[in-house]
């Protein structure tokens, strides 16, 4: 067991791979973006700059399984919605705190994802993709029918969460900052895993379950905690993004929001963190740019999809590659 | 209660019909091709609003499906030859996807064309009574309609997947479909026929349903979830499968629903139980789904994982 950790000593990685360049350019651009939204007069634009975060992390959060274990998980929306509720179940009970409600969106998360995960990972290929989606839509009902927090019509948040004690979210640039802090130390969480011991064997099932199980690993313990440990993550993104509408609906776990998550994960590039982060700037600005000239939006955004797939299998980072702007493995 | 109870079953068994038309296509384009097709449900949803258009144009009811189903055909090959065809070979991943832009393209196209507001279809006239069943107790003729429908193609589907040449091609092709293109059958003509076919049974479906359902853009959304959990559970490829599993989801879910609250309220106080019911009713076939594949990964009929 120790030999693998061996091969990935310091001295064989490169001192900042691509990757990790590709990833502080981003924050480095998410980070200049307010002050020069306000200069525009644009302060609005921090508003959506934080819904791009929390989904630029639950994306990366689907990255991690999609792309580092070839899980195909339809169903990641119902983390979102966790998270969500996570944040509107505390604060009805006074429980405002940020970490406290980082801490239970995580706990919600991890339970539901050791269930369902247990169950879906048995099965493979078209079937996980069907049984995750199923699972989705069954938290999707769940919340639906919970009429204690507004059912279908989802409940306003009283006021934002506060990080210990401070109403440090209260303006939109404190919450913008806060989220990209969060995205930031998670993509450096991710960018850690894939790279640990734990990722190596996760990448070696991906590639062949069966030799991996022949020198000992077990697919499904690695495949079943990376894939709760990506329903966290996805749980953070939740809790974000209850902050940003500061209103929470089970329209956050619709089975449409899993299939963005995914457009956003392969826009981007599939196992490669960083592309993902990008992947879910380019789809809601997309989204958000189709809306500016029709309602019909989704009729193009359709198109585009169906067009992006048939013509360009690599998503951007493919078409980047082919251009020879990006080099890296397929 | 009992009447309630005989009620509830003959809903159930309807949908179930219904589940089935939708899902046989499902699992043969799953089994044979080895395609995720999410738009599935938009094939519903087309149907329905296909003889919603037929109907009030022609003003009748019989007219709008004569239509219907020739117009279903079209939307089949059209869809199988400009979209699917060129999935066959790639990733799930990317089916997915391209799926998933076509079930948006379709929502929107269908908004643009038709509007948000509902539709109605008009029931046809001879089938809009009802009948005594049961002491005071009447069930309407359409449904009971629907339900002999729905089992004469579900007859009709199983002696062409037993006794015919297509369905001897199909049974090969889910089997082992390298095989069945390596002795010289024309794979892509059959995938052209199986999905076509799928698309007219799902079309037929929502025509059929059209008269007692309010025919809008959700309709192909929530049928298409409950069509995977069928697939699912039957085992995918498994044009038997789908028939059980469409008639124990459809029982399941519509059973559950009435009969679940009523059963809580035996231990729990009432206002608790109506809660509870209220929550746990709509989640109950994807906990029957969980069981089943706990116990059977592949689905009651399935080959393989």
């Amino acid at each position: 067991m120790t030999e693998l950790t061996a091969t990935a000593t310091p001295a064989n990685r490169p001192a900042l791979s691509g990757r990790v360049k590709a990833a502080l350019v981003l924050f480095v651009l998410f980070a200049l973006m307010p002050p020069v939204a306000s200069a525009l007069d644009d302060p609005f634009y921090v508003l959506i700059g934080t819904r791009i975060i929390a989904y630029a992390i639950a994306a990366m959060a689907l990255d991690l399984i999609l792309g580092y274990g070839a899980m195909v998980s339809f169903g990641h929306a119902a983390y979102l919605g966790f998270g969500t509720y996570a944040v509107a179940i505390l604060s009805r009970h006074g429980i405002n705190d940020l970490f406290l409600q980082i801490v239970f969106a995580m706990g919600i998360s991890a339970v539901f994802a050791f269930v369902t995960g247990a169950i879906s990972l048995r099965t493979r290929g078209v079937y996980f993709i069907m049984i995750t989606l199923a699972f989705g839509q069954m938290a999707f009902f769940f919340f639906i029918s919970l009429s204690a927090y507004g059912g279908d019509d989802g409940v306003a948040l009283a006021q934002r969460s506060t990080v210990l004690g401070m109403d440090l979210l209260e303006t939109n640039f404190g919450l913008y900052y806060v989220s990209l802090a969060l995205l930031i130390g998670l993509f450096f969480l991710c960018h850690r895993i894939v790279g640990s011991r734990f990722g190596r064997v996760l990448t070696g099932v991906r590639e062949n379950p069966t030799r991996m199980e022949a020198i000992g690993f077990s697919p499904f313990r690695y495949q079943l905690t990376a894939f709760i440990i990506s329903g966290c993550i996805t749980g953070v993104a939740g809790v974000i993004l209850a902050n940003q509408a500061q209103f929470v609906s089970p329209a956050f776990m619709s089975w449409h929001k899993s299939g963005e998550l995914i457009v956003m994960v392969v826009l981007g590039g599939v196992g490669t963190l960083a592309g993902p982060i990008a992947g879910a700037v380019a789809a809601l600005m997309l989204e958000e740019w189709l809306g500016h000239f029709s309602d019909n939006w989704k009729l193009y955004f359709g198109i585009f999809l169906v067009l992006m797939v048939l013509f360009s299998p690599h998503g951007i980072t493919g078409v980047l590659r082919k251009m020879g702007l990006v080099r890296g493995q397929e | 209660m009992m009447n309630l109870f005989v009620l509830q079953l003959l809903n159930g068994v309807q949908l179930g019909v219904l589940l089935f038309l939708i899902a046989a296509g499902l699992t043969l384009v799953f089994g044979i091709m080895d395609v995720i097709n999410l738009a599935h449900g938009v094939l519903y949803m087309v149907g329905a609003y296909l003889i919603a258009t037929f109907a009030a144009a022609t003003g009748s009811f019989w007219w709008g499906l004569l239509l219907t189903l020739p117009a279903a055909v079209v939307v089949g090959l059209v869809v199988e030859f400009v979209v699917m065809r060129r999935l066959y070979a790639r990733s799930h991943l990317d089916q997915v996807l391209a799926t998933f832009g076509l079930v948006m393209i379709a929502n929107e196209a269908v908004k643009m064309i038709w509007g948000t507001s509902p539709l109605s279809v008009p029931m046809p006239e001879i089938f809009s009574g009802s009948v005594p069943l049961m002491g005071p107790l009447k069930y309407p003729v359409y449904r009971i309609v629907i339900i002999a429908a729905g089992l004469a193609v579900a007859l009709g589907l199983f002696v062409m997947v037993n006794y015919t040449r297509v369905g001897m091609l199909l049974r090969a092709g889910a089997t082992n479909r390298d095989t069945v293109s390596a002795l010289g059958v024309d794979i892509n003509r059959l995938f052209a026929i199986v999905f076509t076919l799928g698309a007219v049974l799902a079309c037929l479906a929502g025509a059929m349903v059209a008269p007692i359902l309010s025919v809008d853009t959700g309709m192909g959304e929530s049928v298409l979830i409950l069509t995977f959990v069928v697939v699912v559970i039957g085992g995918i490829g498994s044009i038997k499968g789908a028939f059980l599993g469409a008639l124990l989801v459809a029982t399941v879910d519509t059973i559950g629903g009435v009969f679940g609250p009523i059963w809580l309220r035996s231990f729990l106080d009432p206002s608790a139980a109506g809660q509870m019911g209220r929550v746990l009713a709509p989640m109950l076939v994807y906990i029957l789904m969980a069981v089943i594949l706990f116990a059977k990964p592949a689905g009651l009929f399935g080959r393989r994982a």
